[in-house]
């Protein structure tokens, strides 16, 4: 039977579902005991499990993921809380050198089952380092898997299986979707890996991840109303990419849109338009399109609307593939 | 064999007594430079059997490293790192706390990894360039290295408070130097195991150097001074006495297992010889130093303790016999090491499923393939 939550709500029932699952699963980060997280997604956990298993740790990032990686070599199954984005950096080394890369130093031997979840991106008008998209950092680095979650379903099922992951995973959860509100199935529909196509479109398609795949339904829909019919697949894992899937939808569209929040420069788009490119040259009939954030340290709050990819942006690339 | 009967609080005693005044105080010595017990070795009384097998354990330890040194030259191995001079430091401590408590040491902890019975073989596998790491952590209670310094001290940290959660009696012992101390890692992992009051054993040598920038370009307040701060007992110990090493370690230990918080254990000692196989250290310190250091000599001290104690000759000669027999283990067991092929870092990289992985892994083996048909 399906419920209704808030996407941060659907995260909070999925700790608690992890949680009640398997007593090694452990919840820790700055402020997620008693006040329940600045986002108050682990709010009512602590008062449920105990101080032991939702731990209030020193403001210490890298210690945050440091001491994680300690606890999972004993046999906990760790989910990290990382306040916001912009304070992911001083537990860089933790993250790529030691977390990512353990299980392949020790020859397979370590397994490191630790989930580090991320409120991710802008648009909520907050101060400086509190809206950036780092996932292009984390996909770059093998050994993590990276996931986006867009929808309050995926964000309840999303954490249960990356908690039952036997890798580390990088979870983001987009910030300025946490109150949006939909239906949460019992079951899974999808594994963790697996894009979503939410709309089939024989002219183009867009793909995005995460905060941006409402602006491409709306962008879709924007199009349709002008006789389009444009596609929408919503990633939900950016490492490893759902790469049939990306040239599922290319051999059908001919064309392909990717809109994410981050900078373009190096970012997820640009590996999803030369993974296209390069299996599905003789499909396309326009180059991979990318629509993403300038090129810029993220700039002043009153700035974001022009910073963010919106639907005219998305709509002005569409029409660019559909004219080449 | 015990030379005198230890007064069970004795050792206790002063250590207490440092704790009450967290100024630096001179490093704790039960053998003095030329083998004599000093007054307080006197009045704790100093275990001849046990310093007898730390002996032979440092003896071993110190062969390890001239072989390797030999076969680096030689080409066999990519790097070697000596801890030539602080295998007191690593004895004396490694074997101050049970078989079951877990290590997480940084880089030249070659003599911990033999006391903890890890093969030279596996040893050396990682400075071969075979493989990144030798052992099983499972069997030896020792994790794989960290090279990115500090790094390991907190998963120390974590590591305790699992231990912690599922009321085990264990400590968590963790190795760092004198330079990694001014890593953010480190301060981090011991405020957070003072505040959590888990049960980590801090153990820095301070081998005087870090390659060639000295300790006191590191850090003004010494290391057992700060611990204070962080509310970590600290502890000062002369790390080229291997008694002292031992009993200090021992008491530091049993005070952390026993649930007061984390401590700290600063061993003074010196890299006798360079930073790696790669280094010159005559670039940055001078001949003076190094003799004086050479008159500190752990091992030589040791020798001369029992000597002095009357250990007869034929325990020495035994003893480089085994170094010798041991000596040929190590140029036998390095040269046998082999690498694992690339294909194998596929799969080890994740523990499920990777179908981008797969992908190019599968493109790999059809190259290699390719080429040896
Ligand atoms: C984070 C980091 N920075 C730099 C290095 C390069 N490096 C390797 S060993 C070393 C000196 C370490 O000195 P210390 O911690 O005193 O240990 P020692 O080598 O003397 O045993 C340096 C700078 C490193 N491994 N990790």
């Amino acid at each position: 039977m399906a419920t209704r939550y808030s996407l941060g709500a659907a995260i909070n029932a999925g700790l608690r579902a992890a949680m009640a699952h398997d007593d090694k699963v452990v919840v820790m980060g700055e402020d997620v005991g008693t006040l329940g997280g600045v986002f108050r997604v682990t709010d009512g956990l602590a008062a449920e499990f105990g101080a032991d298993r939702v731990v209030d740790t020193p403001l210490a990032e890298s210690g945050i993921v440091g001491t994680a990686i300690g606890l999972a070599l004993r046999g906990y199954r760790p989910v990290c809380e990382i306040q916001f984005d912009g304070f992911v950096y001083p537990a860089f080394d933790q993250i790529v050198s030691q977390l990512a890369k353990m299980r392949a130093r020790s020859q397979g031997r370590l397994a490191l089952p630790i989930v580090i979840r991320i409120p991710v991106g802008g648009g909520i008008g907050a101060v400086e380092h509190h809206s950036e998209s780092n996932e292009a950092y984390f996909a770059h680095t093998a050994g993590l898997r990276v996931v986006s979650c867009a929808n309050p379903d995926d964000a309840f099922h999303m954490i249960q299986q990356a908690i039952a992951s036997d890798d580390p995973v990088v979870f983001y959860e987009p910030k300025r979707r946490y109150w949006d509100k939909g239906e949460v199935e019992d079951e899974p529909t999808r594994s963790l890996h697996e894009a979503a196509v939410l709309r089939d479109g024989s002219d183009c398609t867009l793909v995005a991840h995460g905060p941006t795949v409402a602006t491409a339904l709306a962008a879709a829909d924007a199009a349709r109303e002008d006789g389009f019919s444009v596609g929408v697949v919503d990633l939900r894992t950016l490492s490893p990419l759902d790469v049939a899937t990306l040239r599922k939808v290319a051999a059908e569209s001919h064309r392909v849109v990717v809109v994410h929040e981050a900078s373009t420069f190096l970012g997820i788009g640009a590996e999803i338009a030369a993974t296209i490119t390069e299996s599905c040259f003789y499909d396309l009939e326009a180059p991979v399109l990318r629509v993403g954030a300038y090129n810029l340290p993220y700039p002043p709050a009153h700035l974001e609307s022009d910073f963010l990819p919106d639907v005219d942006r998305v709509l002005e690339a569409v029409e660019t593939s559909l004219n080449f | 064999m015990t030379l005198t009967v230890p007064p069970p609080t004795a050792l206790a005693t002063v250590l207490e007594a440092r704790q009450d005044d967290p100024r630096a105080t001179p490093p704790l010595q039960l053998i003095d430079e030329a083998g004599e017990p000093t007054a307080l070795g006197v009045q704790v009384g100093i275990d001849v059997d046990l310093a007898q097998e730390m002996h032979a354990d440092m003896v071993l330890a110190r062969r390890l490293d001239s072989e390797a040194l030999a076969l680096q030259r030689q080409g066999e191995l990519h790097l070697w790192l000596m801890s030539w001079g602080q295998e007191a430091a690593q004895v004396g401590s490694v074997r101050a706390v049970r078989d079951t408590d877990m290590i997480f040491p940084s880089y030249r902890e070659h003599a911990v990894a033999l006391c903890r019975r890890i093969a030279p073989a596996d040893i050396m596998r990682q400075w071969r360039g075979v493989s990144h790491s030798g052992w099983d952590p499972a069997e030896s209670k020792v994790h794989i290295n960290s090279l990115v310094l500090g790094t390991q001290t907190l998963h120390a940290t974590g590591y305790a408070a699992g231990v912690r959660m599922d009321g085990a009696d264990e400590v968590v012992l963790t190795y760092f130097g004198d330079g990694a101390a001014s890593q953010g890692d480190v301060n981090e992992a011991l405020n957070w195991a003072a505040a959590s009051s888990l049960p980590v054993l801090f153990f820095c040598q301070n081998n005087q150097w870090a390659i060639s920038t000295p300790t006191d370009t590191q850090m003004r307040t010494p290391l057992h001074v700060r611990a204070a701060g962080f509310g970590v007992t600290g502890y000062h110990v002369d790390g080229n006495d291997a008694m002292a090493v031992h009993a200090v370690t021992r008491y530091a230990a049993e005070q952390v297992r026993r649930g007061v918080g984390p401590a700290l254990v600063e061993a003074r000692t010196y890299r006798l010889a360079g930073h790696s196989s790669s280094d010159d250290p005559q670039r940055y310190r001078t001949d003076d130093e190094q003799q004086q250091w050479l008159a500190k000599d752990p091992v030589v001290r040791l020798e001369r303790f029992l000597r002095g104690v009357g250990v007869e000759e034929a325990h020495f000669a035994d003893l480089a016999a085994r170094a010798d027999a041991f000596a040929a283990t190590v140029r036998e067991q390095c040269r046998a090491l082999h690498g694992e092929d690339l294909a194998s870092v596929f799969d080890q990289t994740y523990a499920e499923p990777h179908p981008v992985m797969a992908e190019e892994r599968a493109a790999f083996v059809a190259r290699r393939d390719r080429a040896v048909a």
